[in-house]
């Protein structure tokens, strides 16, 4: 797997391979389990930089983490007063939003990333949203991707820290990743760029496997399998609950 | 200590669901109103995505309202004829009201319109409940006299009469079947029960007896809300098991609670303590409304 992708970053980016300084990383776990209980989670990335010559002379380099939930299409609605009430009046549809994305840097991202090199490989949350064809009723469409980003940065959901790498010895790096309490299922997509003068000189992708475990991924399936069944067991289980509680509170008082 | 809900998938405290939980029980304990209407307002609030709130609170009711119908039926507060004729209005009422809502859900604007219900009907029934029961008090601590039932000239010239021992009726089961019908419309499209609109239609449109009107409210909410969860859950995935088993922990037990309040409690306080809740929710969701909102754009998962 790992020759393949290899293969095909040469053969995607040439320059790359020209590349002297190679990146190899992991993660700390493959695998983040939503349980009952789950507060979040933090993953950490780390690796090293591979290289058969002595360090480049000339400008440091950089390294940018991303973490990126699956891809959704969501509606955004702006909201606007008409006969006195601020109701729902203009929307727009953004194609493909990741549900979490997190970046972490060196350094600042425009010192990290030229801005050529971000939209070949959609590195800054701005890239990360796919939005095709604004409705001709809306002229400010990008106001709304704005609002989109602007919401989800102030829930947690879209997180950029500029200096969330620590590089030691332009070799060796790490990454502590904070995944919200609100996760939702799915590969989440990690990728790792090496780069120098706001050029990226190599990449390495990895994905990360976050499933609901336990109760939680019983109830999800059978409400999505065998929704009349589940729809009659909650039933059930609220008809019992309340009966219990009317029979215990009569045998406590009397 | 947080707790993560499957279908919600939202992470929220396990001690805040279980406190909302408890007071919609005491309300719908002592009122027998389901608490829909604070709790699917409160969900929303604390991060739960609203259709999952309406699915959810509606399989919450339930629990609650068996527990209250039980406390009535043991203390013989339940005219069973009655609740049957209201729930038969009841079903078909909330049949239309869900072909009505998927009808708006398709025009979109679906929000604002089950806003603008809640408004407009928790406006009305709480302010006519307030002047209603104030006057009441007011009579009852001047003189002490049982005030003269109202004149029902053409409710008592309908068709189709039926003797309700309970309630000590002997009335037409149009009027019933209407009100259960129409509340049965309101309940479907505003995803509540429909006690906090029952109650007062029986009180002052079927003149029952207020000890009564409670514990038949419960039992025909049930069915009602039974039904809800179903399609729900059959239609759109959004009834989450752990959020409302959490809800009805905390509802059951309050609403023991609240019976035995509501027991303590005069009928005339009762009413003005539920017409002053009932205002209070109108007012906050009118503000919504009319005040700017802090955050102009929302988000929806999904497309158009």
């Amino acid at each position: 797997m790992r020759a393949l992708i290899a293969l095909l970053f040469t053969l995607v980016l040439p320059f790359a391979a020209q590349a002297e300084e190679e990146v190899v990383a992991g993660l700390s776990q493959a695998r983040v389990a939503i349980t009952a209980d789950f507060a979040g989670s933090e993953i950490l990335v780390f690796g090293a930089v591979k290289r058969n010559s002595p360090i480049p002379e000339g400008s440091p380099l950089q390294v940018i983490v991303t973490v990126s939930g699956p891809h959704e299409p969501v509606v955004v609605r702006r909201k606007s007063r008409r006969f006195g009430i601020w109701v729902n009046t203009s929307s727009v549809e953004v194609d493909s939003a990741a549900s979490f994305y997190a970046i972490a840097t060196t350094a600042p991202m425009g010192e990290v990333l030229s801005h050529t090199e971000d939209l070949r490989h959609k590195v800054t949350i701005p890239q990360m949203i796919r939005s095709v064809g604004a409705p001709k009723d809306v002229p400010d469409a990008e106001a709304f991707t704005e609002a989109l980003i602007r919401v989800r940065e102030n829930t947690g959901r879209y997180v950029m820290n500029e200096s969330g790498v620590i590089l030691s010895e332009d070799t060796l790096f790490r990454s502590a990743i904070a995944l919200p309490a609100n996760l939702t299922e799915g590969l989440y997509a990690t990728r790792i760029f090496l780069t120098r003068d706001g050029k990226v000189i190599d990449t390495y992708e990895t994905t990360l496997d976050v499933t609901m475990v336990g109760f939680e991924r019983w109830a999800f399936n059978l409400a999505h399998e065998q929704p009349l069944i589940y729809g009659i067991l909650s039933l059930i289980i609220a008809i019992t609950a309340g009966w219990a509680a009317s029979a215990v509170f009569r045998y406590i008082r009397g | 200590m947080q707790i993560y809900l499957p279908i919600a998938e939202v992470s929220v405290n396990l001690f805040l669901l279980l406190g909302l939980g408890g007071l919609v029980g005491i309300l719908s304990g002592m009122f027998g109103v389901g608490g829909g209407f604070l709790i699917t307002p409160l969900l929303f609030f604390i991060g739960v995505p609203p259709a999952v709130a309406v699915a959810t609170g509606a399989n919450q009711i339930v629990a609650s309202s068996v527990s209250g119908v039980l406390a009535h039926l043991r203390r013989k507060t339940v005219d069973l004829k009655m609740g049957t004729v209201l729930l038969i209005g009841g079903l078909m009422g909330s049949g239309v009201g869900i072909w009505i809502f998927n009808l708006l859900s398709k025009l979109g604007q679906v929000d604002l319109l089950v806003t603008l219900c809640y408004v407009v009907f928790l406006g009305i029934v709480g302010t006519l409940m307030l002047i209603e029961s104030l006057r009441a008090l007011q009579r009852s601590k001047r003189k002490g006299v049982v005030p003269k039932r109202r004149h029902r000239g053409w409710v008592d010239a309908l068709p189709l009469k039926m003797k309700f021992r309970t309630s000590g009726l002997y009335i037409s089961i149009i009027p019933p079947i209407l009100v259960g019908a129409s509340v049965g419309v309101l309940a479907a499209i505003m995803g509540v029960g429909g006690g906090f609109i029952m109650v007062p239609a029986m009180i002052y449109l079927l003149n029952m007896p207020t000890k009564v009107v409670v514990g038949t409210s419960l039992f025909q909410i049930i069915f009602v809300t039974g039904f809800t969860t179903l399609m729900h859950a059959v239609t759109n995935y959004t009834v989450d098991m752990a959020l409302a088993a959490i809800l009805i922990l905390g509802g059951v037990v309050g609403a023991q609670i609240g019976t035995q309040i509501g027991l303590k409690l005069r009928a005339e306080q009762l009413r003005i303590l539920l017409a002053v809740i009932v205002i209070a929710v109108c007012v906050k969701l009118a503000l919504d409304l009319l005040l700017e909102p802090n955050e102009l754009y929302s988000i929806t998962r999904g497309r158009l």
